[in-house]
């Protein structure tokens, strides 16, 4: 949003993309090159290369510590909040670096929005949870906040539960719906991408089901990456999977092909149960 | 219909026998043991509001809070001053003390945790808060009252309310730094995760987040801070010395009630002594005013 929209003649690699953009959404709309991950001494990553197309859902499964939530938080430069992190390599978002010393990380994460494992909605309104990401970037007209509200809940559907109680406070909601309100706020703002780390592990099946459902309404304006635990949630919403073991990407395929033909021995184990 | 059933033990037998056994009588020893001494304890607690009540209530009148000290030997008279400047230090004390303590601890908690300077300050404000307030006291007698020259000769030297309040600063500045700090340690790290990555910045996250859910516990620090800085004595007879006078300038010795409680109750007139009982009833019952409408107002909302 901010930030993304050069002029794709810019570059050689955007003039082949080019023409295809105007048509369908990009193969390659957030690309990962060689890229190394390290807290402190410890390696996270291991020389990943991933091309996320833009306009669909795209699962991270693997066991834990694997690296995909690490990989995910890199995605808004999340990560660069904890001390002693470094990367090598580089993230293109539609063709740019998003290390690009010219892009604001603040402008970045507002068109990258992000619903983390545990729910967290801040201890104010439903209704100022939503429009916090409007109030820190200076909107202050009402009828923009109140279209922002509803459209958003709308969005998560989740209006027709908390229209009545828009001004109480969201800690009241139950745990689905704060998941819900959670997506709603990340997707106020219109950002591109929506990241969403375990988002279902903490609700229970039906809260999940209702998730799940949005992730399909919400894919046809959002770049969603998705990590989970659930093997049956990444082949009901994505459309490709990415497994990762001990840091690396082991194997990236349509959702399909990855959970009935995997290419790699160590997809298998994990997928059908062997391990992990 | 031969079938032999197992008879489960009687577990209730046994639960019965153990009732008067040697565990159950240490078991009964023992919680007789802590309530007696839960009781003792309120012994001191309820003597000295007793007392206070006893001596204190006696005199009090509109006319104790609102006039001047009786000499020796005269009969009436009150402390008002000395509330008027109790409340006055205590006020400059906070003004001074409160923005460096809760800026530090944010700086400390928020922006640089692990910094070299952020433990050196927090294990500054460690040491601070055991030092005992008569050095509080002697440290601002050497900036404020002793006579400066030269590029200190700005600050207004003598006893005053200024020096007063600096002291009274510079006693509860660790005290609100560090419970500052707990407060804001103590929001959940989801909610900076959530600011964050919604792109707002620290300010934004720190002003618009972390604040206001730790403002309740930032202002209950502040209030103990004050019930604290209320009742010294041992800062202000150095700083603010005592006046029996209407304070007419910040810049004069004033009148405390502590530091008329002090006065008072070493004198040999019987009518001051009364009313060194009396300025500490009102004493105790400012602070504990405070305590609790701070708790009250700042409670937090479930």
């Amino acid at each position: 949003m901010t930030f993304t929209m050069e002029q794709p003649q810019t570059t050689s690699e955007s003039e082949k993309s080019g023409p295809t953009q105007q048509t369908s959404p990009r193969a390659d709309f957030l690309k990962v090159t060689n890229f190394n991950f390290y807290y402190g001494k410890k390696q996270a990553l291991f020389d990943v290369n991933i091309e996320i197309p833009a306009r669909q859902v795209t699962a991270f499964i693997g066991p834990s510590g694997c690296g995909k939530s690490t990989l995910l938080r890199n995605f808004n430069r999340m990560n660069e909040l904890i001390n002693g992190v470094r990367h090598e390599g580089d993230i293109l978002l539609n063709g740019r670096s998003i290390y690009d010393k010219k892009i604001e990380v603040i402008a970045l994460r507002r068109s990258i929005g992000m619903v983390f494992q545990k729910s967290n909605p801040f201890p104010k309104s439903i209704y100022e949870n939503i429009v916090y990401s409007l109030r820190i970037s200076g909107v202050r007209n009402k009828a923009t906040l109140d279209e922002t509200v509803e459209r958003s809940l709308r969005g998560a559907a989740l209006w027709e539960e908390a229209k009545d109680r828009l001004h109480e406070s969201a800690l009241g909601l139950s745990g689905g719906q704060m998941q819900r309100l959670c997506i709603a706020r990340a997707i106020a703002n219109q950002p591109e991408i929506l990241l969403m780390d375990e988002p279902c592990s903490a609700l229970d099946p039906i809260a999940t089901a209702k998730v799940e459902d949005l992730i399909h309404e919400l894919k046809r304006q959002f770049t969603i990456i998705i990590v989970t635990h659930n093997m049956q949630q990444a082949t009901r919403c994505s459309d490709q999977t990415a497994f990762f073991y001990l840091g690396k990407l082991i194997e990236f395929d349509a959702t399909q092909q990855i959970f009935s033909n995997p290419g790699e021995k160590q997809t298998e184990d994990y997928i059908t149960g062997r391990f992990g | 219909m031969s079938t032999s059933t197992i008879e489960p033990p009687d577990f209730l037998d046994r639960a019965i026998t153990s009732g008067s056994g040697a565990r159950a009588f240490w078991s009964r020893f023992l919680t007789c043991v802590c309530i007696s001494l839960a009781f003792l304890t309120l012994i001191p607690l309820l003597s000295i509001i007793f007392l206070l009540l006893k001596n204190g209530l006696p005199n009090l009148s509109l006319s104790a809070l609102t006039e001047l000290p009786p000499a020796a030997g005269m009969v009436g008279g009150g402390f008002g001053n000395a509330i008027v400047g109790t409340l006055l230090m205590v006020a400059i004390g906070l003004v001074l003390a409160t923005p460096f303590g809760i800026l530090s601890a944010i700086y400390i908690n928020e922006y640089a945790p692990a910094s070299r300077l952020s433990n050196t300050v927090r294990f500054v404000a460690k040491l601070l808060t055991g030092i005992p307030s008569i050095i509080c006291g002697v440290f601002a007698y050497a900036v404020i009252v002793l006579p400066k020259t030269g590029w200190l000769a700005w600050i207004p030297s003598g006893f005053s309310a200024w020096a007063g309040g600096f002291a009274l600063a510079i006693l509860i500045l660790p005290t609100i730094l560090l419970t500052a700090e707990q407060a804001l340690m103590s929001v959940p790290h989801a909610y900076r995760e959530a600011s964050y990555g919604l792109g707002a910045t620290n300010f934004q996250t720190i002003w618009r987040v972390v604040l206001p859910d730790g403002l309740p516990a930032i202002m209950t620090g502040i209030m103990l801070a004050v019930a604290r800085a209320a009742g010294e004595t041992a800062p202000l007879i150095f700083t603010a010395l005592f006046s029996q006078y209407w304070i007419q300038s910040f810049n004069e010795p004033t009148a405390s009630l502590s530091v008329l409680i002090y006065n008072f109750s070493t004198t040999f007139d019987d009518h001051q002594k009364a009313m060194a009982w009396t300025a500490s009833l009102v004493l105790v019952i400012l602070v504990t005013v405070a305590n609790i409408s701070a708790q009250v107002i700042f409670r937090k909302k479930q």
